[in-house]
């Protein structure tokens, strides 16, 4: 259970971000989806591009889809998006703009969502990303020569909920080509909302190949969160405030971590920060200042 | 761990470098003209 209130303020971009990808609001009363201009912009989060209100392009289907197509070429546009907001956050895009983590984040509840994920299954999205970067150029149909985005035909349950359930289902020429596919689709659907009752984030954790990408950014991303051993206390109270129980102290930017920042606002020290500028202890030594400092210390031994 | 800014440079610059230069292959387009139609995978229609 979460010790500390979850930030209101994060809750508001949230929504915000989820509102301003999905502003279409009449797509979601007429059942049909947007295609003016502003589809040519690839959002860098899981936001199915056939959800009624989707504005922009889901990069995690648009990827797979061009590398499906006759000329099998990856999409360089795409990969920029995502690569550059890695770059700059990690997985901060999962923790603040997602609206499918959003989802996953409003359908939980409080006090028995931190069930653990056993290990295994945290890999499984990296095994899922590996799916969207080659198997649409690896497993092609011989007769037409192309591939499938087959994350999407088969595990994105975000894909079901907004594309299946909101347009699919209302749209009776799309109804009748309904088959098993769309019942195991719903069953993927159906069982990562019933995890999500009890697990935090159970699809970032598992099966988002966008999240494993963003992930590997973590150590590495301009902005992220800073460690200031001298302040630290060891309190673990920022253990206590990750809802993903994540040893914070230890490893501030665990690729598993979603940059909610949850153990930024309860550190009682403020030895924990989200900046691009390092902590004291990873600060270049200034020899120059550093030499009299050296030498009272030793005049004070003495 | 020292602080190695020089390799979140290095990846925002790569990232941004592709960016434009999927942009300038006239990528954008490409990924309208899919986007612009329903996705019968991401319903779950083969």
């Amino acid at each position: 259970m979460h010790r500390h209130p979850l930030n209101p303020r994060r809750r508001l971009v949230q929504f915000a971000a989820a509102l301003a990808a999905n502003a279409h609001l009449t797509g979601f009363a007429e059942g049909r989806i947007y295609q003016g201009p502003v589809k040519q912009v690839c959002v860098p989060f899981l936001n199915c591009y056939s959800c009624p209100g989707a504005l922009g392009a889901c990069p995690v289907g648009s990827y797979q889809v061009m590398l499906a197509m006759s000329g099998h070429s990856v999409s360089l546009y795409v990969a920029g998006v995502v690569t550059t907001a890695g770059a700059l956050g990690g997985r901060l895009v999962c923790g603040w703009l997602c609206p499918f983590g959003l989802l996953q984040e409003v359908l939980a509840r409080p006090r028995v969502c931190r069930l653990p994920v056993p290990r295994p299954l945290l890999w499984i999205k990296y095994l899922m990303l590996a799916a969207v970067l080659f198997l649409p150029v690896l497993l092609i149909n011989s007769s037409t020569g192309l591939g499938a985005p087959y994350f999407c035909t088969y595990v994105c349950p975000a894909g079901t909920l907004e594309a299946g359930l909101l347009v699919g289902l209302r749209d009776p020429a799309l109804r009748a080509l309904m088959g098993p596919l769309f019942i195991w689709k719903v069953a993927v659907l159906a069982a990562f909302l019933v995890a999500m009752r009890f697990v935090y984030r159970p699809f970032c954790r598992t099966a988002c190949p966008l999240g494993a990408f963003y992930g590997l950014f973590n150590p590495v991303s301009l902005w992220r969160i800073r460690h200031d051993a001298g302040r630290c206390r060891q309190c673990h109270t920022c253990r206590e405030a990750c809802p993903l129980q994540l040893a914070v102290d230890r490893s501030p930017n665990h690729p598993e971590c979603v940059r909610c920042l949850e153990c930024v606002r309860a550190c009682p020290t403020a030895a924990l920060a989200f900046t691009a500028r390092p902590a004291p202890q990873d600060q270049p030594v200034d020899t120059e200042r550093s030499k009299p400092r050296a030498a009272v210390k030793c005049r004070l031994n003495n | 761990m020292k602080d190695q800014r020089w390799i979140s440079y290095g990846l925002a610059a790569a990232g941004i470098c592709m960016l434009l230069a999927g942009l300038a292959r006239g990528e954008a387009a490409d990924v309208m003209q899919k986007a612009v139609m329903i996705c019968l995978e991401c319903i779950g229609i083969r």
